[in-house]
């Protein structure tokens, strides 16, 4: 249905992906209309729709204008980089962001509690994209302690699996580094809100007047009744880590689905972009449907429902 | 007190609502004088002289590559930021609160087809429906950029309408309303709107940084606004070639980013915790 929306909401514009094509080159007509049949401009309206949803349920979203080769082929090539950067990004996350949330419960309207809120709220309002130039400009351009640019250095053919592995590692710190600041703000905070819930109970209270020790009570008792609710944020972080990487890849030429996304926004290149927009709409749609199932899984009031 | 005023009354008791407060009309009147006082910023200076001066130097800022003033560049961006924002985010958060009380006050078909077509729209990210539209779209002109960051922006507000309409419809006040003979629209508009009125404003403020920042990201990548109008995110994608040497052409226009949607957020985050004690 969403797939649906997009194509109408496109196709509905003021505007020819053509024309945009032939601004810097004029094109006989000849060449329109051999373009127009090539990316099937050509047919009514209702069959290009049949046309794409039929391409897109089998993954095949037509030919990038910019590369020339199929979309699905470009979009393969780039998913790996992206998931490394994504996935370190939500560890980061989980584990820092969370921690940092419940020192903010434990530590509620303290001094620890009002600096971790105001420096969250300010990664929050940062654009990515400055943010990423900032950390090049002092750590890349000013200490030279990392690169500033691209996914892996071009030198290190035949070099061991250690130094690549290394190699790789100092690539994705800053891009990693920047979209973890953004994006931490949310799991703080519902963290925080979380886990203030969580101690507000009785059997936090129970726990602790049977003895048990501080550290025993917020994580065993409170943190793990917060867990559940935390862990459906997994539909929300999606969203916000698919958009992110597509600036943060675009600052440090990461190649991934971000950089692929925005290079494809400049060129104009629409098949390319109609296809990693719907890989990212699938993306939120599983994302939400996998925190769902998380959430059945791990609280017991939920599959009761 | 009105409403309105004891809103701001509550704001402007918290300290962190507070320091949004003084930030943004700080901000504001930076963005109404600075434009009558500082030199043109489309104007180019001595190319060979007069660019890339670092601060101090007859720029308070500096100068960027094409020797224009980065203070001017500045203000007069922040202005644009401010109006795109606060116009978006108005617009959005009135589609979104009528959409949410059309669907809120009837329930069956209507309702349900509203709310299934809102799930839909919510599940693809707002970035790429609009790197959409503006790839197709060559220079977009400012007002309809107003208009698609808005359209891509209500999907949440009428989902929150929706819930609290559907919960007050079976209030008191509303039966009675509706015994006294008030028709449906007079319903919704004199008893469920008011009533509402809270979210909508957390909303609608949360959504100005929102559109703030979105409207920036585009614009870096080279979508929203055009040169030569000065933006603050195109002020920092002009400054990519040149931020290595000259790096107050990037870090000034994105602090005032940061500063503006930080500021923006204080106010909308004491809203709602004046407002709505259930989340705070």
């Amino acid at each position: 249905m969403a797939l649906a929306l997009l194509f109408f909401l496109i196709r509905s514009l003021p505007g020819d992906p053509l024309a945009v094509l032939s601004e810097d080159r004029p094109l006989t007509s000849e060449q329109v209309r051999d373009l127009q049949r090539r990316y099937q401009l050509d047919q009514p309206l209702g069959a290009q729709f049949t046309a794409f949803m039929g391409g897109a349920v089998r993954g095949d979203f037509g030919t990038s204008i910019q590369y020339g080769r199929p979309v699905r082929q470009l979009v393969l090539e780039r998913l790996p980089r992206t998931l490394l950067l994504g996935a370190t990004v939500l560890l980061i996350n989980f584990t820092l962001g969370l921690w940092l949330g419940v020192q903010q419960a434990l530590h509620r309207g303290r001094p620890l509690d009002r600096i971790l809120t105001t420096l969250s709220l300010t990664g929050y309002a940062t654009p990515s994209f400055w943010l990423g130039l900032m950390l090049v400009l002092v750590f890349a351009v000013r200490l030279h302690w990392l690169p500033a640019a691209g996914s892996q250095d071009p030198g290190l053919d035949g070099a061991g699996v250690l130094t690549v592995v290394l190699d790789r590692l100092r690539h994705l710190i800053l891009p990693a580094l920047t979209l973890a600041a953004v994006s931490i703000a949310s799991s703080m905070r519902y963290q925080r809100a979380a886990m203030l819930e969580a101690l507000r109970q009785p059997y936090v209270a129970a726990a602790r007047a049977r003895g048990l020790t501080e550290g025993q009570v917020t994580w065993g008792h409170a943190w793990r009744s917060a867990l559940p609710s935390v862990l459906t944020l997994f539909g929300l972080w999606l969203p916000i880590l698919v958009v992110g990487a597509v600036f943060v890849e675009q600052v440090f030429a990461w190649q991934g689905l971000g950089s692929l996304t925005a290079g494809a926004a400049a060129a104009r290149d629409y098949p390319l972009l109609m296809g990693t927009a719907v890989l990212a709409t699938a993306a939120v749609v599983t994302g939400s449907l996998v925190s769902d199932v998380l959430h059945a899984l791990l609280d017991p009031r939920a599959r009761a429902e | 007190m009105t409403p309105r005023r004891a809103a701001l009354h509550t704001v402007w008791r918290r300290p962190a609502g507070r320091a949004g407060l003084i930030a943004l009309a700080l901000l504001a009147l930076l963005a109404l004088i600075g434009p009558l006082v500082l030199p043109d910023p489309t104007a180019q200076g001595d190319l060979l002289n007069g660019a890339l001066l670092p601060p101090g130097s007859g720029h308070l800022l500096g100068t960027d590559q094409l020797s224009r003033d980065v203070l001017s560049r500045i203000v007069t961006g922040l202005r644009l930021s401010l109006i795109i924002g606060l116009a978006s985010a108005c617009l959005a958060v009135a589609l979104g609160a009528a959409v949410g009380l059309i669907a809120g006050s009837r329930a069956g078909m209507v309702d349900t087809v509203l709310m299934r077509i809102v799930d839909a729209l919510l599940a693809i990210p707002r970035l790429f429906v609009l790197l959409l539209v503006l790839a197709v779209w060559d220079r977009v002109p400012i007002p309809a950029l107003v208009l698609l960051l808005a359209l891509t922006g209500w999907y949440g507000t009428s989902r929150l309408v929706r819930a609290e309409t559907v919960r007050l419809r079976g209030e008191d006040f509303v039966r009675a309303a509706e015994a006294l003979g008030a028709g449906r629209l007079r319903i919704a508009l004199h008893h469920l709107l008011p009533n509402v009125a809270a979210p909508i404003l957390v909303a609608g403020t949360l959504g100005v940084g929102d559109v703030i920042l979105l409207e920036a990201g585009l614009t870096y990548l080279g979508l929203g606004i055009r040169p030569p109008t000065p933006s603050l995110g195109g002020m920092v994608l002009d400054s990519r070639s040149v931020f290595v040497t000259a790096p107050w052409t990037s870090i000034f226009p994105g602090l005032v980013i940061v500063l503006t949607v930080l500021s923006v957020n204080l106010v909308g985050d004491a809203l709602r915790d004046a407002l709505d004690p259930r989340s705070a």
